[in-house]
C-alpha cells in the first residue's frame, strides 16, 4: 500500500476540484434563460438558490461552531 | 378476505422464529413480512372488524389509504431488514424486531384509540429488546433510557386518550382539535415519538447503541408510527410547523457536531421527520401527500444509510469518524450504494427524497407561507451538509484511516442493493408512490426550474462544505442535550439526595439507639437482677405476712 490509490493523488484532486467548479457554474447559467414559476419575489433574484444555499450552509457551521463552545464535552463524559 | 389485523403475522409470527433452525428459520424470516404485504393489501376497506370491549365498540381492523402506505413500507422494511440481519443477528433480536414491526402495522390499522394505545405501548417494548438484543453494557443502559421515555409518552397518551373518551364519549381514531387538555395530551404522546423537542434526544441517545441491524430496524418504525398518527388526528395543527422547523434544524446543528457516524444517522432522522410534521402542520392535500410520501421514501433511503453504516461497524468494529475514512478502497459497493442513500435523503433530482420532500415545500410556497418556506430550503441544503456529504465523506474517502476492510457478507449486500434500487426507482419513476397517497396528485416533480433550483442549492451547499472543512474536523467530543438533564443532572440531584438521605438514615439511627438505650436502662432498673421487683423475699417476711393473716382470721372468727 505504498503507491497511493489513484483518487487521493493530488492530481486527481486537482482535477476534481476544476470539474467541480465547472458544474457549478453550469448550475447557475440557466438562471439567463429559463422561465421560472417563481412564488416568491426572491427567487427571481440572480442565482437565488446558489447563494441562499451556499451562505445559509456557511451559517450554520458557524453556529454550530460556536454553540459547540458551550456544549461540546469529552466522549467519556457520561461514562462511569 | 382477511378479518384480523395483517400486523399480527409478524407479531404472532415472530416467535416462532426460536424454534426452527438453519435454512428454515432464514426462509420464515423473509415469508413472514411478504405474508404480511399481502395481508395488507387483502383487507377491505373501511372498518372490517369490530369487537366489544368494556362498553366500546372497538374497531382494530380499519384500512385507510394513508394506513395502507405507512403499512405497505412498514412490510418493506421488516423483509430488508430481515434480509439485512439474517445471519448476523441474534434470535431474539429478529423476535423482538418482527414483534415491533407487526406492532407497527397494528397501529396503522387501528380505528379506535384504544387498540392504537395497545399496539403503541407494544412498540415500546418491542423496540427495547431490540436494543437490548445489542448484549453491551452501553445498550443496556441506552435501551433503560429509551423505554423512560417511551413510557412517559405512552403514559401522557393513556391519560389524553381517557380524557378524550370521556369528553366525547367516542373511542375513534379520528381527526381532533388541539383544545382541550385530553387532546394536548394525545398530540404530546405522538410527538414524543416523534422525536420532537424537548425530548428529541432519545433518538440519538438510543439508536446508534443498537446493533447494526438493530438499528436499522429502529430507525423505520417508531418516528414513523408517531407520523402517522399525527397525520390522521392532528392534520392542520399549526403548532405543529414551528416544533417540525425546531426538529429540522436541531437534527443538522447536532449532526454537524456529532462524530459517531450512526449518531449522525439518528439526529438526521429527526431533522428528515422535522420535515413531515411541518407539512402535516401545513395541512393541506399537497403538505398531507407530501409528509406521507416522504415517511415512505425515507424509511427506505435512512434503512440504506444505516445498512451501509451498519456494514463498516460489523467490518471494522469502529463508529467513530475521528477513526474511520479511506474505506472505498476495500468497500467500494458499500460506499457506492451508502452514497445513493445520502443522495436521496439530500434529496438529489432522480432520488426518492426529490419527488417526496418537494411536495411539502412546494406546499408552503403554495400557502404564501415565506419564512417556512425559505427555513424550509435552507434546512434542506443543510440536510446534504450533515448527512449527504459529512457521512460518506468522512466514512469511506476523508483520510487513509489505515482500515482495510472486506465488503459485508452477501445478504447484507443485496438487502441493500434492494433498497438502492427502490431509492432510485421512486425518484425516477414516482407514480407508483403517488398513486399510494392519500388524497390524489396533482404534482410534476420535473420541472426545468425545479431541477436547476435543486442542482444549484444542493451543490452550493456542498461547496459550502468544503470550504468549510477544516472548522468539521472531527474531535473525540459528544455535545449536551436534554438528556443530560436525567442522565447527568438526575444522577447529580439523586447522589446529593443519597448523601442527604444516607446523613438523616444517620441521625435517625443514632436517635432511635438513644432512645432504646433509655429504655433498656429503665428496664434494668426496675426488672433487672438488682431491681426491687428482681430481688428475692426473705422466708421470714412470708412468714410474717402469714402470722398476721392467721391472726386476721382468728379476730374475725371471733366477732
Amino acid at each position: 500500500m505504498n503507491e497511493q490509490h489513484w483518487l487521493v493523488r493530488p492530481g486527481t484532486v486537482r482535477i476534481l476540484w476544476i470539474v467541480f467548479a465547472v458544474v457549478l457554474i453550469l448550475t447557475v447559467i440557466p438562471d439567463f434563460f429559463i422561465e421560472k414559476h417563481a412564488s416568491f419575489p426572491i427567487e427571481n433574484i440572480f442565482g437565488f438558490y446558489a447563494w441562499f444555499g451556499f451562505l445559509t450552509c456557511v451559517g450554520m457551521v458557524l453556529f454550530a461552531k460556536g454553540m459547540s463552545l458551550l456544549v461540546k464535552r469529552k466522549d467519556t463524559y457520561y461514562d462511569d | 378476505m382477511i378479518n384480523f389485523p395483517p400486523g399480527l403475522i409478524l407479531l404472532f409470527g415472530a416467535f416462532l422464529l426460536p424454534f426452527i433452525r438453519g435454512r428454515g428459520r432464514d426462509a420464515l424470516v423473509l415469508i413472514l413480512p411478504l405474508l404480511t404485504l399481502a395481508a395488507i393489501w387483502m383487507v377491505p376497506d373501511g372498518a372490517s372488524v369490530s369487537a366489544q370491549f368494556l362498553d366500546y365498540t372497538l374497531t382494530p381492523v380499519r384500512a385507510t389509504p394513508v394506513g395502507r402506505l405507512f403499512a405497505t413500507v412498514f412490510a418493506i422494511m421488516a423483509f430488508a431488514g430481515g434480509l439485512y440481519a439474517l445471519r448476523q443477528a441474534r434470535v431474539m433480536e429478529m423476535v423482538a424486531a418482527f414483534a415491533y414491526a407487526g406492532s407497527a402495522i397494528g397501529v396503522t390499522f387501528a380505528g379506535d384509540l384504544i387498540t392504537l394505545f395497545v399496539f403503541w405501548e407494544l412498540m415500546s417494548v418491542g423496540s427495547t429488546v431490540v436494543l437490548w438484543s445489542a448484549g453491551t453494557r452501553g445498550a443496556y443502559r441506552a435501551s433503560m433510557r429509551y423505554l423512560m421515555v417511551h413510557l412517559m409518552g405512552g403514559v401522557l397518551l393513556m391519560f389524553g386518550i381517557i380524557g378524550h373518551i370521556g369528553a366525547t364519549g367516542s373511542v375513534a381514531f379520528e381527526p381532533m382539535q388541539a383544545d382541550s387538555l385530553a387532546n394536548w395530551l394525545i398530540l404530546i404522546g405522538f410527538l414524543i415519538n416523534a422525536g420532537a423537542p424537548p425530548l428529541s434526544a432519545w433518538v440519538a441517545d438510543a439508536y446508534p447503541e443498537a446493533s447494526p441491524s438493530g438499528a436499522v430496524f429502529l430507525s423505520a418504525f417508531t418516528t414513523k408510527t408517531a407520523v402517522f398518527a399525527l397525520l390522521v388526528a392532528f392534520p392542520g395543527t399549526w403548532v405543529l410547523i414551528p416544533v417540525g422547523l425546531y426538529m429540522a434544524f436541531y437534527g443538522i446543528i447536532y449532526a454537524l457536531l456529532e462524530n459517531d457516524m450512526r449518531r449522525v444517522l439518528a439526529y438526521s432522522i429527526v431533522n428528515q421527520v422535522g420535515f413531515m410534521v411541518i407539512g402535516i402542520g401545513i395541512g393541506t392535500e399537497l403538505a398531507l401527500n407530501g409528509a406521507a410520501a416522504h415517511a415512505f421514501a425515507h424509511i427506505i433511503y435512512k434503512g440504506l444509510l444505516l445498512m451501509s453504516a451498519g456494514s463498516v461497524l460489523y467490518q471494522t468494529g469502529e463508529r467513530r469518524l475521528s477513526h474511520l475514512g479511506g474505506l472505498f478502497r476495500t468497500m467500494p459497493v458499500t460506499a457506492f450504494l451508502g452514497i445513493i442513500g445520502a443522495l436521496a435523503i439530500s434529496a438529489f433530482p432522480f432520488t426518492s427524497g426529490f419527488v417526496s420532500k418537494s411536495m411539502v415545500t412546494s406546499s408552503a410556497a403554495e400557502q404564501h407561507m415565506t419564512l417556512v418556506w425559505l427555513l424550509m430550503q435552507a434546512a434542506a441544503a443543510g440536510v446534504f451538509l450533515h448527512a449527504g456529504i459529512k457521512f460518506p465523506w468522512f466514512v469511506f474517502f476523508q483520510k487513509d484511516s489505515g482500515l482495510r476492510p472486506a465488503e459485508p457478507p452477501a445478504n447484507m449486500r443485496i438487502a441493500m442493493w434492494v433498497f438502492a434500487f427502490f431509492c432510485i426507482a421512486l425518484g425516477v419513476y414516482p407514480a407508483p408512490l403517488y398513486n399510494l397517497l392519500p388524497f390524489p396528485v396533482d404534482y410534476a416533480p420535473y420541472t426545468a426550474g425545479h431541477l436547476v433550483a435543486s442542482f444549484q442549492l444542493l451543490l452550493f451547499a456542498g461547496l459550502a462544505f468544503f470550504v468549510m472543512l477544516p472548522l468539521m474536523k472531527r474531535t473525540l467530543t459528544i455535545t449536551l442535550d436534554f438528556d443530560w438533564f436525567y442522565r447527568h443532572f438526575g444522577a447529580l440531584v439523586g447522589s446529593e439526595m443519597m448523601v442527604r438521605a444516607s446523613q438523616a438514615r444517620r441521625r435517625s439511627a443514632v436517635a432511635a439507639q438513644l432512645s432504646a438505650q433509655r429504655f433498656f436502662v429503665g428496664l434494668d432498673r426496675y426488672h433487672g437482677p438488682t431491681s426491687k421487683f428482681a430481688s428475692t423475699w426473705p422466708t421470714g417476711s412470708m412468714v410474717l405476712w402469714v402470722a398476721i393473716l392467721l391472726g386476721a382470721y382468728l379476730v374475725f372468727g371471733f366477732l
